[in-house]
């Protein structure tokens, strides 16, 4: 083989199995299944009719087969819907959290130990359906912020939970979602309070590890008024020919002059050359900027899975509220993402910003698909959308489905968008400067992203260049 | 003045691109601190011999043989060529979007630096490094945070690759076609940078359609390719025939041999 293309792609650098004795309900999904889960997590009963009800709906609703992926159909009869390692630790006291669960996130770079511990960031681990540490929660108590796995939550601050899940993500907004409300296990909660400024990054890690399971996990930020929280989720999966499914589902409330930036870098396992195996993430994302001039920031970066199917939004209820948006998708191998946003401009002067980048290599396919609405009181609302594609090799492809809904005239748009080749010229006049062949693509690659990842917190942004450059490697010859 | 060691030595050179062949066989010395000149007609492989001895993936290497610096070059993949210091200045330089020149060219010069085993510059070195490089081309620093070549002008992107070779410090540099597109102040300007980059241990290899850049820089030695061989070689005042009496006559030479 010549030229581009003719490596062979890096082998995923997470797919490690923990050997560890797990509780693993019986595949399958029914009303006794989602009592079951309800009752391990000791919620009270309102959670519970919660669930049943999402899952009656459920029953109802079908699969959407409207992304431009493809895939052969999902048994969810063949699924486990929770996995649990069986010596799991007392709250609050992380001393007795079995070594091989350290050990495991300690080789996924997210120490939880005392001493380890990632200074600035607070972490709360997610293993299988639970969460087995969360780092810092005392610190943050002092200053009021709430940080906590969403089953503590739900059983210590009923109130605020009840308050706002599913208030931004119905219950039954779609096939996945409806899902994920019935049958969610663990994730983060997060409230900060009135003016507050919280002092730490907090991050959430998931990470799947039993085999023939689905990851569904819940995460909901609350930012009240005048405060800002930047948070950060991280994830990945053993190698397997199966494929697993993850329908997330994330909410966010910023009442008036809250910010909350949210950061994603998507590492799930993508399957193998031929597709083989590889996570089906299906997650549903939106932030409801409730307040005046609140801002709710997406950051994603996203490396992994087989199939990625996301678009988190922004409604933009508050005046003068700001959504932004900032992507980068990579797919590679027989990976395909159908990734985007969505911008509901309800409020006068509401301002959106959506800057995507999609790179593809070797069979990947890249669609960016994004729905910008302006409602008809969105007096002076504004919308910069710029969509930039990058190819690697003839094999791989990229597609841009952008739907813009105006409904007041006074709205200005923006729409940019691009597509261009990494191409052998351009390695060349790298490698001709002494650059290795590697470097000249992560050069380029991170140069075509830099405009998303300078949006990322310091600490991750280079973790993500890094990633990106392991995901790529080989790609280009 | 006493000749210099031989630095590249081509022999035979066959090379083609998308399956045809156009170098038929070219023979070429350079040796230390010497500066030739290659010129010839549209399509006679004069920028297919800058790519091939570079290394662009995408020329064919038929036959003949190239010694550089002692070493058989084609057993050098371009990084390597590079690190071993061939340098080639672009007849098209290319854009990267989202980088700028200056992490650019600082990354270029540390990979050459750790090749030989140096220390690697850091930003304030590598500012000093670059400063009065950038004055014998005309340019201040902001043309080093600008993305490398993006929205440059023709001539500003021929600047900067003579700003990499002068802060690269090649043994051996190719300039293909640098003049074209360049006015006549631009064409001052590059010629005098390259003038002072002239050193006996360093030879140049410039590859010129028109003579008027060799009005500036003397060569040592003009050769003259046409269809894919060198048909004559002479001193600078083979140039100055050549723009009295364009290439025809040698064309008409090389179809008879």
């Amino acid at each position: 083989m010549t030229g581009i293309e003719a490596h062979v792609q890096q082998p995923y650098k997470y797919g490690f199995v923990t050997d560890i004795e797990s509780e693993v309900v019986p595949a399958g999904l029914n009303e006794d299944v989602i009592r079951l889960i309800s009752t391990k997590k000791g919620e009270p009963d309102w959670m519970l009719d919660w669930r049943l009800k999402a899952y009656r709906n459920w029953l109802k609703m079908s699969e959407p087969h409207w992304p431009n992926v493809k895939y052969g159909p999902i048994d969810y009869q063949a699924i486990s819907y929770y996995a649990a390692p069986k010596k799991l630790p007392k709250l609050d006291s992380l001393d007795q959290v079995d070594p091989k669960l350290v050990a495991t996130f300690e080789k996924l770079g997210i120490p939880i130990e005392e001493q380890k511990r990632l200074t600035g960031v607070a972490v709360d681990a997610v293993f299988d359906s639970v969460s087995v540490a969360t780092t810092f929660q005392a610190e943050l108590a002092k200053y009021g912020v709430i940080f906590m796995p969403i089953s503590q939550a739900i059983r210590e601050h009923a109130g605020l939970v009840q308050e706002y899940l599913g208030t931004v993500v119905p219950a039954n907004d779609n096939f996945f979602a409806a899902l994920n409300s019935a049958v969610f296990t663990d994730g983060s909660f997060v409230y900060v309070p009135k003016g507050v400024r919280c002092p730490l990054e907090l991050s959430t890690y998931f990470r799947i590890n039993a085999s023939s399971t689905g990851q569904f996990e819940r995460t909901l930020i609350i930012a009240d008024e005048g405060s800002h929280v930047s948070y950060l989720e991280g994830c990945s999966a053993p190698m397997r020919d199966e494929h697993q499914l993850h329908a997330a589902v994330v909410e966010l409330v910023a009442f008036d002059r809250a910010t909350i930036k949210y950061s994603t870098i998507q590492n799930w396992y993508p399957g193998d050359e031929e597709g083989r195996g590889g996570i089906y993430n299906f997650v549903t994302k939106r932030g409801k900027c409730a307040g005046v001039n609140s801002k709710i920031s997406w950051t994603q970066v996203e490396t992994g899975s087989a199939i990625t199917w996301k678009y988190p939004g922004c409604i933009l209820q508050g005046d003068n509220s700001i959504g932004e948006f900032y992507s980068v998708a990579v797919t590679s191998h027989k990976q395909q993402a159908d990734t985007g946003t969505k911008m509901i401009h309800l409020g006068k002067n509401t301002r959106s910003t959506i800057v995507s980048k999609g790179i593809s290599a070797g069979r990947g396919q890249n669609t960016y698909r994004g729905l910008v609405k302006i409602m008809k009181g969105a007096e002076g609302a504004r919308n910069y959308s710029q969509c930039d594609s990058m190819l690697i090799g003839d094999k791989c492809g990229a597609h841009t489905f952008p739907y813009i809904d105006v409904r007041n005239s006074t709205a200005i748009m923006e729409h940019e968008a691009s597509t261009s080749k990494i191409g052998e010229d351009q390695i060349f006049y790298l490698r001709q400067r002494g650059l290795s062949s590697e470097d000249a693509v992560s050069m380029i690659v991170n140069g075509f992203c830099k405009e998303v990842f300078k949006e990322l917190p310091m600490e991750f942004a280079v973790e993500a260049t890094r990633l990106l450059g392991i995901s790529l490697e080989g790609s280009v010859g | 003045m006493a000749k210099g060691k031989v630095l590249l030595e081509v022999k035979g050179l066959r090379a083609a691109v998308a399956g045809n062949e156009i170098l038929k066989g070219v023979d070429l010395t350079i040796r230390d601190g010497e500066v030739h000149a290659i010129m010839g007609p549209n399509g006679s492989g004069k920028s297919t011999l800058a790519q091939v001895l570079a290394g662009h993936p995408a020329y064919e290497v038929r036959g003949g043989s190239v010694q550089y610096a002692g070493k058989d070059l084609f057993e050098l993949d371009p990084e390597e060529r590079a690190r071993d210091g061939v340098f080639l200045a672009f007849q098209y330089p290319v854009e990267i979007r989202g980088i700028t020149n200056s992490y650019f060219l600082r990354s270029a010069l540390n990979a050459i630096r750790k090749s030989k085993g140096e220390a690697e510059l850091d930003p304030l070195d590598f500012l000093q490094v670059l400063e009065s490089k950038l004055k014998a081309i005309g340019w201040d620093d902001a043309m080093m945070n600008r993305p490398v070549n993006e929205g440059f002008s023709g001539g500003e992107k021929k600047r900067n690759e003579i700003l990499q070779l002068a802060v690269l410090e090649p043994r051996f540099a190719i300039l293909d076609e640098t003049d074209s597109g360049l006015d006549i102040d631009a064409l001052k300007t590059v010629a005098q940078a390259v003038n002072q980059l002239r050193a006996p241990e360093r030879a140049f290899l410039i590859v010129t359609h028109y003579q008027r850049l060799l009005n500036y820089i003397t060569p040592d030695v003009v050769h003259v390719l046409a269809d894919g061989r060198i048909v004559k070689s002479g001193g600078p005042e083979l140039a100055h025939e050549l723009e009295a009496k364009g290439y025809d006559w040698l064309r008409d030479a090389a179809m008879v041999s």
